[in-house]
């Protein structure tokens, strides 16, 4: 009723009934059309979030980006495909190259199957399966796979070490970022998106916020942006495992990051925001798809936000991010969330989601507490000179005094 | 034939291809990424079987976690695994032997046994085999040891994986 | 409908393929991956069990699962050892780690 997809896929599937065709043929096509749908309108999305992106970064460091193509520069990004496909294809030496020419297809493809179980509206969603959120994990397997493929077939120094420290990220943020998933699955208690998004009266960004900052976190690393981009720090690796590639393979692995961004905001709005719901999204569905869209392009601001504001971490600082900071974070998170919902079995709503907020600001507090403890305990070694490398004899170098600095 | 069995076919054809290169691949990198292929394959045979959750536990620590860290380990110790060396011992022979006899061997015992051509039951529909995957694993009528046990296992394991390729000083 | 048989077959033969590769590579790191393809086709023939023969009970996938923490322990493991030989040997055939002789 008033959802234009659905009178649309009924229409079509009476159509297809009509030139007699069966009903299993019939599933096949509507599901292919509905593949190709998705797939075609997330691509076309995808091709304006580098319009979108490249706007906002402007405006975060005082510029006005693209501006001369268009409309507010709204033809640029066309342009820019336009480029990438006829550059010159690139194949350096000593290059795997079945290897080499498949790995960019890993950097895009993985992020589109997302799309399969994220519900656009209460209606549109490809496919309800009871391990959707398992199955967004497994996606991101997919992703590290196409990365180290990526750097070995290149037969470059600088692509392998980037993709293993890319990959090393990967595997180690997945952690928290599962176990912060796993919370609103007890809520929910179901791992349907759509049920998670249904079961959202109020948002579990309230029952769960540090989860929901947790996962946040963990996802922006695993996307590989700054501040967690030591795999393609310029200073140091030039540009990480996709180096070698030029042209419209590039361009897979750039449009593969930038959709996986906004991916990643639709994935943390159905599971923290409540996905497409707002006002009047029961009654007319195709308005859920404008909320959705709403919130992940908030989210995928936040990432901006955090991209161009931070400057990039150290390798030893990410480890100790995810080992001793998050993941027991995330571990103590889950198991006082799974405590707290066997106790608080058949309590109205209000109470469920207010004790369940007081036992977040009180694991935040305590969190706190121990971050300062910890702080003033590493902060004298951090504050130690540090050995310099310097050939046999040299003399020593002075100790570095204000008076001293300000004259060199 | 019904779709069913044709998708089976093609998948179980595509992952014998990919496991028998995985085991005569010279080039070690490429077997692991046929293993992978192979990892895969299992995976859709999962999801034939109604078993969605295992399908994605699959990929999820196959694919992206043991293949990956093979990959890893493969690429550390590059020196030796040149891709010219032979790398198939001096018995691959017998051990041909020896693979095929056991093949035939099953095989021929499988054929004696009269569940063999056995079709498949109907699932019941009131019973969400995932729920009831969750419950068994933590109820303590059903499988609340084994689980802990696997996972006193998985730490044990963390440890002695961390001690052993630890520098020593 | 695939008959159980069919799955079963499958399952043989990829473990007798995995056990070639056991026996016959000469690398340490290509002899586990022999290992994780009979590991796997333990696991098709538990679930293809589970579903054809007791689908109302839920123990195969349940062992399905502690093979699937066995295989992450024992790679684990495995790799670390292998990266550990490999400090001190350099080298990861298996037929030139004979520390243990004399």
């Amino acid at each position: 009723m008033g959802d234009p997809v659905t009178l649309i896929a009924k229409w079509l599937e009476g159509l297809l009934a009509g030139w007699g065709l069966a009903e299993g043929p019939t599933a096949v096509v509507m599901n292919l059309i509905g593949v190709i749908m998705i797939v075609v309108f997330v691509m076309i999305m995808d091709v304006f979030l580098v319009w979108v992106e490249r706007k906002v970064v402007a405006r975060f460091q005082d510029r006005f980006g693209p501006n001369r193509l268009g409309p507010f520069g709204l033809i640029q990004p066309i342009a820019d495909v336009i480029k990438m496909l006829i550059k010159e294809n690139i194949y350096p030496q000593g290059i795997d190259r079945f290897i080499y020419n498949l790995a960019p297809l890993f950097g895009l493809f993985p992020v589109l199957l997302l799309w399969a179980v994220i519900p656009i509206s209460p209606t549109t969603i490809g496919t309800d399966i009871n391990v959707a959120v398992l199955y967004l994990v497994a996606c991101g397997a997919f992703i590290s796979l196409g990365i180290i493929m990526a750097g070995w077939a290149s037969n470059n120094k600088y692509a392998l070490l980037g993709a293993f420290r890319e990959v090393a990220q990967m595997i180690s943020y997945e952690i928290p970022m599962v176990i912060s998933l796993l919370i609103p699955v007890i809520l929910a208690r179901s791992m349907e998106l759509n049920q998670i998004i249904q079961s959202q009266n109020i948002w579990y960004i309230v029952a769960a916020p540090l989860a929901a900052l947790v996962f946040l976190i963990s996802s922006i690393a695993e996307l590989g942006r700054a501040p967690f981009d030591i795999a393609e720090g310029e200073s140091e690796l030039i540009a990480g495992f996709h180096i070698e590639y030029t042209g419209m393979k590039f361009g897979m692995f750039y449009a593969g990051e930038l959709l996986h961004a906004l991916t990643v905001g639709g994935i943390f709005s159905s599971l923290f925001l409540g996905g497409w719901r707002g006002i009047g999204a029961m009654t007319y569905p195709i308005v859920g798809t404008f909320w959705f869209f709403i919130k992940a392009y908030f989210i995928y601001w936040v990432i901006m936000w955090v991209k161009y504001s931070l400057p990039r971490i150290r390798i030893d600082q990410m480890l100790n991010l995810n080992w001793k900071f998050f993941t027991p974070l995330s571990l103590v998170l889950l198991m006082v969330t799974a405590v707290l919902d066997k106790l608080l079995t058949g309590v109205p709503m209000l109470i469920y989601f207010g004790v369940m907020l007081a036992a977040n600001i009180l694991i935040g507090w305590g969190t706190v507490l121990i971050l300062r403890k910890t702080r003033k305990k590493e902060a004298p070694r951090v504050a130690e000179p540090k050995p310099i490398a310097r050939p046999d004899g040299a003399p020593p170098i002075p100790a570095i005094t204000p008076a001293t600095t300000s004259q060199s | 034939m019904t779709p069913l069995q044709i998708i089976f076919l093609l998948v179980a054809a595509i992952s014998l291809g990919g496991a028998v290169m995985v085991v005569t691949r010279q080039n070690l990198v490429h077997a692991a990424l046929w293993l992978i292929l192979v990892l895969f394959g299992v995976a859709v045979t999962f999801v034939l079987l109604n078993a969605g959750f295992l399908a994605m536990a699959q990929v999820v620590i196959y694919i992206g976690a043991i293949a990956i860290l093979m990959i890893f380990t493969i690429m550390l110790t590059r020196k030796v695994a040149k891709d010219t060396d032979e790398q198939l011992n001096s018995n691959w022979w017998g051990a041909g032997i020896i693979s095929l006899l056991l093949f035939g061997g099953v095989i021929l015992m499988l054929f004696q046994w009269q569940n063999f051509q056995f079709n498949l039951p109907n699932l019941n529909p009131s019973v969400d085999p995932l729920l009831q995957l969750g419950e068994g694993l933590v109820s303590p009528n059903a499988f609340l040891l084994p689980f802990e046990i696997a996972s006193v296992l998985l730490v044990a394991a963390l440890i002695g994986a961390i001690m052993v390729a630890r520098e020593r000083k | 409908m695939i008959p159980l048989s069919w799955y079963l077959i499958f399952a043989a033969a990829l473990f007798s393929i995995g056990l070639f590769g056991v026996l016959a590579r000469k690398n340490a790191i290509a002899i586990l991956m022999g290992i994780e393809l009979m590991l796997n086709s333990v696991n098709i023939n538990l679930v293809a069990f589970w579903r054809y023969l007791s689908p109302e009970m839920i123990t195969g996938q349940v062992f399905a699962i502690i093979v699937f923490a066995v295989a992450a322990a024992e790679v684990a493991v495995g790799l670390a050892l292998i990266i550990s030989v490999y400090r001190r040997k350099s080298t990861i055939v298996a037929e030139d780690i004979d520390m243990l002789k004399f």
